[in-house]
């Protein structure tokens, strides 16, 4: 086995064109767990902890380009007001240790159905920064970047550069199911965006489908009721029973299983609830701030 | 593969690192430093977590290559030539250690969270502590000496 360790992102970029074989390891908390169980042994580990790009973030062109390698930890102090959604999950994660080295571009690369950044970047409709020595960059929008299970849109010999988002319009929640507060795998998780310039509504569903997924039709329903209401304007309450209605449509647009930490049944049930009370928060919030 | 790191203040190096091996296990096998735990190798215990370039990480989920250069501070590191760390004599007086083998991973994330915030709320003390396991005290008497190190 090598040890690549590029300091710039050219050459990072170069190593993985050379090597498609060469595991990157960011924060390494997904990624030397394999490697300590003897799950994964790659012909070779390329540490992407040396290319300072990766680490920073920047406003470019008014969204945020957050580099593959910020921490969640840096999310949560640095870009708590500006990517709420995601900071909210962000917190969520594992423990103090864990954030202060695992990255949202781990979190992309593993592509769990599980990771807790994917239902605020759906929600937040982020687009994911890819780039390869050969082909240069692609932008590719994060609902198209999960293709099955613990599967990305990755070639051999990309990277995730960096991550899109937008500064929300409006309010944003992020609600997860554990069995306790610290330390949880989602056993469902839902993000949610009110999308006020454009009069739409983001979602994102966790655990609860092979693949991090948006819930579409929902999203379109409660848009469209909010408009046929006069609401976006008046910012009047939430009809009766729509936020109730939105949750079940939620509900239906998973696709879960039976695991160890959940059954299919409960994760339906906890994705109705948790959109119930996310599209309520966000829209309080929202009439708050009028 | 060579790794070269300052542990604790001090240069030190290793040969015939693995290229998957972890932080961990270097420090405890290649180092002579078996202050900090192998009890999971999966980040869920925290028994392991060491200072990083100053910031707080478990070092099994660490690969021993991305500590090369970099600053590492074990529990070794806590006490000086005047004696041990008030977090460490805390632990000691409050009767926080039984067994032991969680304790360089409490003492090092409170020694981290009293640095950050000098004065902690017991909630504040409890997210802090949410990465470190231990299966004796019941926690209580830890959280007794997280707030008496906070007072001295
Ligand atoms: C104790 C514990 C608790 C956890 N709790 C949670 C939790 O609550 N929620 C959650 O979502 N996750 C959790 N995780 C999983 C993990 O922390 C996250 O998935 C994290 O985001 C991974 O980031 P990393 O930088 O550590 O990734 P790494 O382990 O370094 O890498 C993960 C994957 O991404 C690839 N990769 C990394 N960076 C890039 C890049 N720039 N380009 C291309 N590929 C890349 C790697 O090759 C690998 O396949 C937990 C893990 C542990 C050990
Ligand atoms: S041994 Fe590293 S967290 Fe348990
Ligand atoms: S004292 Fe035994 S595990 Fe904490």
């Amino acid at each position: 086995m090598d040890f690549l360790a590029p300091s710039t992102w050219a050459e990072a970029l170069a190593a993985k064109a050379e090597r498609p074989d060469a595991l990157p390891v960011a924060g390494g908390t997904d990624v030397m767990v394999e490697m300590n169980f003897d799950h994964r042994r790659p012909g070779a580990l390329l540490d992407l902890t040396r290319v300072s790009d990766l680490r920073e973030w920047a406003l470019v062109d008014g969204r945020v380009r957050l580099g593959a390698g910020v921490t969640y930890a840096r999310i949560i102090d640095e870009l708590g007001a500006t990517l709420p959604g995601l900071a909210m999950a962000a917190r969520t994660v594992g423990s103090p240790q864990i954030r202060n080295r695992g990255t949202v571009g781990g979190n992309l690369g593993a592509a769990s159905p599980a990771g807790d950044s994917h239902p605020a970047l759906l929600a937040a409709d982020a687009v994911v920064e890819i780039s390869s020595a050969a082909r240069g960059t692609r932008l590719v929008p994060v609902a198209d970047f999960y293709t099955g299970v613990k599967r990305n849109a990755l070639e051999p010999d990309e990277l995730i550069a960096a991550i899109l988002i937008a500064p929300p319009a409006g309010p944003q929640q992020f609600c997860k199911i554990g069995t306790r507060n610290a330390m949880v795998i989602a056993v469902s998780a839902f993000g949610f965006a009110l999308h006020t310039d454009r009069r739409s509504v983001g979602t994102g569903i966790g655990s609860a489908a092979p693949t991090p997924r948006r819930a579409t039709d929902a999203a379109a329903f409660l848009a469209g009721e909010l408009e046929a209401g006069g609401l976006w304007e008046s910012r009047g309450a939430l009809p009766e029973g729509l936020a109730v209605e939105f949750g079940r449509k939620v509900r239906d647009a998973a696709a879960p299983i039976d695991d160890v930490r959940g059954t299919a049944a409960y994760r339906l049930h906890t994705l109705s609830v948790m959109a119930r009370r996310a599209a309520t928060w966000a829209w309080d919030e929202h009439r708050r701030a009028a | 593969m060579r790794i070269e790191l300052t542990v604790n203040g001090a240069r030190h190096e290793a040969d015939d690192v693995w290229e998957g091996e972890s932080l961990l296990y270097a420090l405890r096998e290649r180092l002579g430093l078996p202050g900090s735990k192998n009890a999971c190798e999966q980040g869920e215990c925290g028994s392991c977590t060491v200072y990083l370039d100053g910031v707080p990480v478990c070092s099994c989920l660490v690969a021993a290559g991305q500590a090369q250069g970099r600053e590492v501070t074990t529990v070794e590191g806590l006490a000086d030539d005047d004696g041990l760390d008030p977090v460490q004599r805390a632990f000691v007086e409050c009767g926080a250690v039984q067994c032991g083998f969680c304790t360089p991973g409490f003492l090092v994330s409170t020694h981290d969270l009293l640095a950050r915030n000098p004065s902690p709320s017991d909630p504040e003390i409890r997210e802090a502590l949410a990465g470190n396991l231990c299966r004796c005290t019941g926690y209580e008497k830890i959280l007794d000496a997280v707030r008496m190190a906070a007072q001295s």
